[in-house]
């Protein structure tokens, strides 16, 4: 066991420490209190390798990554906000299939006045909504019942596979979701030990208002030297500051 | 009889007793410091110089502690590294919003101070057009992302050539072979040098013992890393070494909404931060200080 200490100073406190084969042997020679102190005084003697080299490192990792990537693959269409709100003032959500299914409820569709596809951003029969998602409009991703959507070359695709639809147009952000720079996830950074879950496009992204809107963020630090620090003025300190204590 | 009784076995009697009574006389101090401490604690040897039955014994011991003071039973262990693994990480600075999702997530894993709502992360938040760490922000309080700024999260970079190792007088912190650095809480006396060392200021000093309640304490704990921690000692971010010596993601990467992480082991070629690194403008932090982080910055086209 080599103990060296970068330090000359502290030779002197490794060597004792060390040489007599650590502390504990010491104090069979010494007195526990001279030991103590001598430890709270001179308590410098970390030593480079270790005592027992078994303790460097767990156990070896072997196999391959068997383990897989779940990906969070919605299967449904989502829900689109109403004109119609509840007591709070919060759009009620209505799902597609509800006018869009085989048994579509019309009178919820024809709230006369009022736009029904709020907050989706279409261009839909000459009327022109919150504009989210570029100037796509409904057919561009939607087969004709709205309830399955298709690639620019036609080709169906299922609810649960949106992501090649999206890669159409977002390719940097495809291929970065690809090698686990976009999006989300938890788990295992080692597949060798545990699977890993991770979203899908739309998971994250509302595919009819995809923007992230700006949002409050978590409480941030309270560090006592991080607070405002007191305006001076010419008089001195301004009376309202609160002195800086130790949080 | 009255043979066996000389001068110097009286004397050597008598010193034995009066030695003993000295002892405890000069411990009591010692011992009134503060309730809970432990002879045990005091003679502890070096993290390095520790048999498996020592260590087993002081996380029992910690536990204990942990039960007394805190009121949660709480299962500490000592994780070593995994072989033929090195841990880099990457962050996004052009997906990350400053949600300050990382700095909650890591203040619940670590068991920090409820107080002072400590955290091993700060959220810089920078006027776009450079990068002035002087004048950022790390209190801000307003919707995020806000216009013409950009969020740059520090933390503890790792480095290769960590100026807080080199600066410690009691090697009390060391850097491990699978490139964290690390604290041995018990072993560190606080003087803080590390911290004036460290050019990220990545690392805290528990000023007070932290106030936890005993709900809200993380039981998946372990010795190096986020056990909670005495008061007067420095600690640090160890990548959740706790988490990713077990094969899982950090707590900040999983609480990231954006998905602005990506951490990996920068041995295995196939790994999503060796993707980053080889693919993306990659930007490190200070490197003319030569620190040599594990902790690198990147950003989209």
């Amino acid at each position: 066991m080599g103990c060296m200490s970068s330090r000359s100073v502290f030779t002197v406190t490794a060597t004792a420490r060390c040489g007599v084969g650590g502390l504990g042997a010491a104090v069979n020679t010494m007195s526990s209190s001279c030991v103590a102190l001598l430890a709270l005084a001179l308590g410098a003697a970390g030593c480079d390798g270790f005592a027992d080299p078994s303790r460097e490192y767990g156990a070896p990792v072997i196999g391959e990554a068997t383990h897989g990537t779940l990906i969070e693959s919605p299967q449904t269409l989502g829900v689109v906000d109403s004109p119609l709100v509840d007591v709070n003032g919060t759009p009620i959500g209505v799902e597609c299939e509800t006018c869009h299914g085989p048994n579509p409820a019309t009178s919820w569709a024809a709230t006369p006045g009022k736009p029904f596809h709020t907050g989706v951003g279409v261009t839909e029969g000459g009327v022109r909504f919150l504009n989210k998602h570029g100037h796509l409009r409904c057919d561009n991703c939607h087969t004709e019942d709205r309830l399955t959507v298709h690639l620019a070359d036609g080709t169906h695709l299922s609810l649960g596979d949106t992501m090649r639809l999206c890669a159409q147009c977002h390719g940097p952000q495809s291929r970065d979701y690809q090698h686990g720079s976009h999006g989300g996830m938890d788990g295992f950074w080692d597949l060798r030990q545990g699977p890993r879950t991770r979203n899908n496009c739309v998971v994250c992204h509302a595919p009819h208002a995809p923007h992230f809107e700006p949002r409050l963020p978590a409480k941030g630090p309270q560090d006592w030297y991080l607070r405002p620090k007191p305006e001076f003025t010419e008089e001195g300190e301004a009376p309202d500051s609160e002195e800086a204590t130790h949080g | 009889m009255g043979s066996n009784l000389t001068r110097r076995s009286v004397l050597t009697a008598a010193s034995g007793v009066f030695g003993a009574a000295a002892v405890q006389q000069a411990l009591q101090p010692l011992a009134e410091l503060e309730k809970g401490f432990s002879l045990d604690e005091l003679l502890q040897r070096h993290y390095k110089q520790l048999s498996r039955e020592d260590m087993e014994a002081i996380l029992r011991r910690l536990e204990k502690e942990t039960l007394a003071e805190y009121g949660r039973e709480v299962q500490i262990q000592d994780i070593r590294p995994i072989p033929e693994v090195q841990y880099g990480y990457a962050l996004n600075l052009s997906l990350c919003i400053g949600c300050r999702k990382c700095v909650e997530a890591c203040h619940k894993e670590n068991n920090h101070d409820r107080q002072t709502y400590n955290s091993y992360i700060r959220v810089l938040e920078i006027e776009k057009g450079g990068i002035d760490l002087q004048d950022s922000s790390v209190t801000y309080d307003h919707q995020v992302p806000a216009k013409k700024k950009y969020y740059m999260p520090v933390q503890c970079h790792q480095c290769d050539n960590p100026p807080c190792v080199k600066a410690c007088i009691t090697k009390a912190t060391w850097k491990e072979p699978d490139g964290i650095v690390v604290v041995d809480y018990n072993w560190c006396i606080g003087c803080r040098y590390c911290m004036s060392a460290c050019p990220y200021e990545a690392r805290r000093f528990n000023w007070t013992k932290p106030e936890i309640p005993a709900a809200e304490i993380n039981p998946d704990q372990s010795y190096l890393t986020n056990r909670v921690r005495p008061v007067g000692v420095v600690e640090k971010c160890t990548f959740c070494a706790h988490r990713t010596r077990e094969g899982r993601f950090p707590a900040c990467l999983e609480a990231c909404p954006t998905g602005s992480r990506v951490f990996g082991n920068l041995l295995d070629p196939e790994s999503e931060v060796r993707w980053v690194l080889e693919n993306k403008r990659v930007y490190i932090l200070k490197s003319d200080l030569g620190t040599l982080p594990r902790f690198f910055y990147f950003f989209d086209e």
